[in-house]
């Protein structure tokens, strides 16, 4: 590849997709292959993210009068505004059972088991 | 460039994201976590999604995993002992991984235009930021009143939980 080729490349709408893709399914492997609690709520972050980097890249390949659409964009903010949220619940929620049963493993935490 | 940039970013990306399932240290866990999502922040910027990358770092890299670290030496975890895995549970999770990533990829070579580049701006000098902020006060005003009344609800119910001892 020479070098007018290189400065020119850009990446393409199924490039994004298929990172996205793939940071979901590393973040499903820590929910499912992890047991300390906080881990696996790291991973329910990680597959948000994911969702977040497709949606941004479907507003910029699908323009709006000219620039990126704006619309997603804004829907972006509030979704990471209301993760912020549940993830401050979540934590809150995460020291309330650390602080009755004194673990962080989920196999240890199956009083709700049938 | 803007590939090399994507591919410089996209593989810092799913490195620290795998670091994040391999660590057996909950803090080494959280800040390649953090790593992970300012390498996101780095994808959002190739995207041309300046106001988005910057939020995802103040607020993501930022706020949020500040707060993982914090409940992580809060509750002083140590380094968790591996105990046996589940045979049933893994090729369980196995099961709906491949099921997962074959949808995905169905979807993907399905997509109208998947691989064509990116089109070119127009912005007429009209920044990010600038077309956002129009955005979110004009036509999305009450929902950003709504996240705020929700930002509220969310700190009032972390200083109820937090205050009393659940039994």
């Amino acid at each position: 590849m020479d070098i007018a080729n290189f400065a020119e490349a850009s990446a393409t709408l199924g490039h994004y997709l298929i990172v996205s893709g793939l940071l979901f399914g590393i973040g499903l492997m820590a929910v499912l292959l992890r047991r300390n609690i906080i881990i696996l709520f790291m991973g329910v972050e990680m597959m948000l993210n994911a969702a977040n980097l497709s949606l941004v890249a479907f507003s910029r390949f699908h323009p709006v009068g000219g620039g990126p659409a704006v619309d997603s964009q804004v829907f972006l903010f509030f979704i990471i505004t209301v993760a912020a949220a549940e993830v401050a619940i979540g934590l809150a929620i995460i020291v309330a059972l650390y602080r009755a049963k004194q673990t962080m493993h989920v196999e240890d935490l199956d009083s709700l088991r049938f | 460039m803007q590939l090399a940039i994507f591919w410089i970013f996209s593989v810092l990306m799913l490195l620290f994201a795998g670091l994040v399932v391999v660590m057996r240290n909950p803090v080494a866990s959280a800040l390649s976590l953090v790593m992970c999502f300012i390498c996101l922040a780095g994808l959002y910027f190739t995207l041309d999604a300046f106001f988005i990358g910057i939020i995802q770092i103040l607020v993501y890299a930022g706020a949020v995993m500040v707060l993982f670290l914090f409940i992580i030496m809060l509750l002083n975890l140590k380094e968790e002992v591996a105990r046996r895995l589940k045979l049933s549970a893994f090729f369980g999770g196995g099961l709906v991984l491949c099921g997962f990533v074959y949808a995905m990829v169905k979807a993907v070579i399905n997509l109208p235009e998947v691989w064509q580049t990116a089109p070119k701006l127009e912005t007429g000098g009209i920044s990010d930021v600038a077309r956002i902020g129009f955005k979110l006060f004009e036509t999305y005003n009450m929902p950003l009143q709504i996240v705020g009344v929700i930002l509220l609800v969310a700190t009032i119910g972390v200083v109820f939980l937090s205050s009393r001892q659940l039994r």
